[in-house]
């Protein structure tokens, strides 16, 4: 009734390259997260701020972000963007598609972080004199991080996971390489399992950077 | 010198000043008195332009503070705001919290914004607090932190917001200890204040606004002793 034999030598003859590939993970993962935080503050404040034309774009960014399948946003800037002539290379379409998904999340994050902001602190920090710039930078956004910090490590993890949906796409991040000698040697159980505990490792190295990194920057 | 002339404000259809007419000469201490909802906050925030005029105008050392032209960063350099919640910003140590705006609005040096606020911190009796988060420290001692941060910006006139309602009652004294300071340093004080005790000792002219309207100003003597209109009777003789 269970006759399969387990053969771990070949997936362990090419650990290196999966590791390899779990860095492609990481490289690809970090990348939309800076993107993503970068787009969704400015989507989150056109969101608040802004009327008309822009904003309406902006709230469709997010809805489509946040309410279609993420395979369907890559398959979009894959083979959808393909269709009209623009081919984008697998690392640009799964950058450009997990950057686009992170940063509609993350502008309702943020959207959620300055409404925990008392904007009394935004009139206290004008009332010193400071221009609407200074008292963002320097007063609402570092408490907005704060409030934001846990979510945002929610999201990069998200990303690290979602990235594997590359593979489908034919980029050889970690379950692409994988997938790639899975079907090369047939140990396809072997090499999903031991890339599974890759996957947990990266997360679980990202939620301890991301503790330090909390202990560091908010001492209050 | 501040100047108000027939300032009106209204809050869509809700008409919160109704003319106001105020003269605040350098030096002097005027405490505003009267009930929630009679104008008294509004009328500070449309001294350093928080909020805007619909009628009248505002001149603080002759500039107008309204007109398009006036650059409201500089002028609210001019007048330090405590509020009645201290809003110290949490992420800032307490003297972070104060020498930010030196440096960044003034452009001091780190070391002189450093040094100015070391010196308002201790004038206010921070002076042990340098590395301390807002968060560990009292509400009084908060609220005594917003009063240097103010200071820190040597401002010509200092507009408190009903400084003392939001603190515990043991912590009033502190705070109005330091106000009681800065008023016989000689500094030009608008306060809006429920405290009328600290009205009637320390402020030069006490003001009573009843429902938009400046009722009735003077010295506190005349003030609490001999009001003249039947609304600031009625007041008084409720908060006694």
């Amino acid at each position: 009734m269970f006759d399969y034999n387990f053969h771990w030598r070949p997936v362990l003859k090419t650990l290196p390259d999966l590791i390899q590939a779990g860095l492609t993970t990481l490289e690809v993962a970090v990348l939309s997260m800076v993107i993503g935080i970068i787009l969704g503050l400015g989507l989150a404040l056109i969101r608040m701020h802004m009327k008309g034309p822009l904003r309406w774009f902006t709230v469709a960014w997010i809805e489509m972000a946040r309410n279609t399948p993420a395979l369907f946003q890559l398959f979009f800037f894959g083979f959808g963007l393909g269709a009209i002539g623009i081919n984008l290379t697998p690392y640009t379409i799964i950058l450009a598609g997990l950057s686009f998904n992170c940063a509609g999340y993350l502008a309702e994050n943020f959207r959620g972080g300055f409404q925990a902001v008392p904007d009394t602190q935004l009139k206290a920090a004008r009332c010193l004199g400071m221009n609407a710039w200074q008292a963002y930078t320097r007063i609402v956004i570092p408490q907005v991080f704060k409030v934001i910090y846990h979510p945002i490590t929610n999201q990069m993890v998200w990303a690290v996971l979602m990235s594997s949906l590359g593979m489908l796409i034919g980029f050889r991040e970690l379950s692409g390489e994988t997938q790639f000698f899975a079907s090369r040697t047939f140990r396809i159980f072997e090499y999903f399992a031991v890339t599974a505990v890759l996957y947990y490792v990266i997360v679980k190295i990202i939620l301890a950077v991301s503790r330090l990194l909390a202990m560091r920057l908010f001492r209050y | 010198m501040i100047q108000v002339r027939d300032l009106h404000k209204h809050f869509g259809d809700l008409h919160v000043l109704k003319g106001i007419n105020l003269d605040v000469n350098k030096g002097e201490v005027l405490s505003v008195i009267g009930s929630s909802g009679s104008g008294k906050s509004t009328l500070l925030y449309c001294l350093n332009s928080l909020e805007q005029i619909q009628q009248g105008s505002v001149h603080v050392d002759g500039i107008d503070v309204h007109a398009k032209s006036t650059g409201v960063n500089t002028l609210r350099q001019k007048l330090g705001m405590v509020f009645q919640q201290w809003n110290s910003f949490p992420h800032l140590t307490v003297l972070e919290n104060v020498a930010l705006s030196p440096r960044i609005v003034k452009g001091k040096s780190k070391e002189e914004a450093i040094a100015m606020a070391e010196k308002q911190l201790k004038h206010v009796g921070l002076g042990d607090k340098f590395k301390h988060y807002p968060n560990s420290l009292s509400g009084g001692q908060q609220q005594r932190l917003a009063i240097a941060r103010a200071l820190a910006m040597e401002p010509e006139y200092m507009l408190f917001d009903e400084a003392t309602s939001a603190l515990d009652p043991e912590k009033v004294g502190e705070v109005l200890d330091t106000m009681r300071l800065l008023a016989e340093e000689g500094m030009t004080m608008i306060c809006v204040t429920h405290e009328m005790g600290f009205a009637k000792e320390v402020s030069d002219r006490v003001a009573y606004f009843h429902n938009g309207i400046m009722e009735e100003i003077g010295p506190p003597e005349q003030l609490f002793g001999s009001p003249q209109s039947e609304h600031t009777r009625k007041f008084l003789a409720n908060v006694r």
